[in-house]
């Protein structure tokens, strides 16, 4: 019986210990990794996507909430004036999930861009959607009123022959992107406003 | 304990370095030693894991009943690569991506909890870290030399840094006419150089 205490005891000690001791890390390491992403995964797509900007636009970038979730929005400037945000979108492609970043100018409610920043596409087919800066130039100008969609479903986008899934699933993360955009706008202009830039 | 503690520390770096003399921890061996920067940051984060593991295995090791020790070690060693993962995630992200899952994987590492079974939990604390860096060193430069060689034949030349410091950088070693042999960074490739090793290895007596 005794044995059986210690063995419960040790583990259950070691357990809390670790566990308690990984948490602490876990906090301590979570802003250093956040940056870490910022700068290496989303920030290259980012910069090149507003490459023309006056700003750094993974500098210059700020947290909202939106209603349980909280968005982190980049903002680009253009000729002193800070008009373009950048949202951060997902949605599935043919293997995983896609990520993007959706570029969008607030001056005129156009698409300035749109960037895969993490996908695990087939090399060659979807994974082009992130590596052919061809078929991502399409989407850039776009009014926000008309339908982001592939030409088959009716819209303006060709997608990439051999990979019409992942195209309609970087459309609908678009898309997804254009409504958090729609539903957040108010905020977003106090909030560029309040930069003072 | 009659071996002395120089004895301890040096049997990792070449009587028993682990994946040429006892022939563990492939896995890793073989999966990352696609460039020479791979191969060193594995193997120093295995030594990490390994130094940590053994020391505070050899801490514990009378309080630890025998019924649960291997539970025990386990979470130990999960601890300690979690502790990885996440620091280098903080610090070396680009290494972080490159090594992906082999980094987790260093939990399912047979060196580890091998020494923490075979030695750590039979020896004191200054023995063990003695083993735990001796066997950790063996294996960096095990990884190293076997990523070097690939990377070498693959691209023609090394390049890269440790943990973002000592960058090194020696293009076209066989001269601008070499044509690089890109199977020896396949995977095919990786069981061919380890192949390769062990047969010279074995060449060479081990006393």
């Amino acid at each position: 019986m005794g044995e059986m205490i210690k063995m419960v005891v040790v583990l259950t000690v070691l357990s809390v210990i670790s566990g308690g001791g990984l948490s602490w890390l876990k906090d301590f390491t979570a802003p250093k990794i956040e940056n870490q992403v910022m700068n290496l995964v989303k920030g290259p797509a980012i910069r090149q996507m507003l490459k023309d900007a006056d700003n750094d636009p993974v500098a210059d970038r700020f947290k909202i909430q939106d209603g349980d979730v909280e968005r982190t929005i980049f903002v680009g400037v253009f000729g002193e004036k800070p008009d373009t945000v950048v949202i951060e979108s997902s949605a599935n492609g043919f293997a995983d999930k896609v990520g993007l970043v959706v570029a969008i100018n607030m001056a005129n409610d156009t698409l300035r861009g749109m960037a895969v920043t993490t996908s695990k596409e087939t090399p060659g087919l979807g994974a082009r959607a992130k590596d052919d800066p061809a078929f991502a130039a399409q989407f850039a100008g776009k009014p926000l009123t008309i339908p982001v969609k592939v030409t088959q479903d009716g819209g303006t986008i060709n997608a990439l022959s051999g990979a019409t899934i992942t195209s309609r699933g970087v459309c609908v993360g678009v898309t997804k992107a254009i409504e958090t955009y729609n539903h957040l706008k108010p905020q977003l202009e106090e909030k560029i406003k309040s930069m003072g830039k | 304990m009659a071996k002395s503690l120089v004895a301890e520390f040096t049997k990792g770096l070449w009587k028993e370095v682990p994946p040429f003399r006892l022939v563990l921890g492939l896995c890793p061996t073989l999966g990352v030693t696609t460039s020479m920067k791979n191969g060193i940051g594995m193997g120093l984060a295995t030594t990490f894991v390994l130094v940590c593991s053994n020391i505070l295995v050899a801490l514990l090791r009378k309080v630890i009943p025998s019924k649960v020790r291997i539970a025990c070690f386990i979470i130990i060693i999960a601890t300690f690569v979690i502790v990885v993962e996440q620091l280098m995630q903080a610090y070396a992200y680009t290494l972080f991506i490159d090594l992906g899952v082999f980094i987790p994987l260093i939990v399912v590492n047979c060196i580890v909890l091998g020494r923490a079974e075979a030695f750590a939990s039979k020896n004191g604390v200054v023995f063990s870290t003695a083993d735990g860096l001796g066997i950790g060193i063996g294996y960096t430069c095990a990884l190293a030399v076997l990523g070097a060689i690939r990377e070498l034949l693959g691209t023609g030349g090394l390049k890269g840094d440790v943990f973002g410091l000592l960058p090194y950088s020696f293009p076209n070693l066989f001269g601008a006419s070499f044509e690089p042999f890109g199977f020896a960074v396949q995977a095919p490739g990786a069981f061919v150089a380890l192949g390769l090793m062990l047969c010279a290895m074995n060449l060479i007596p081990s006393k």
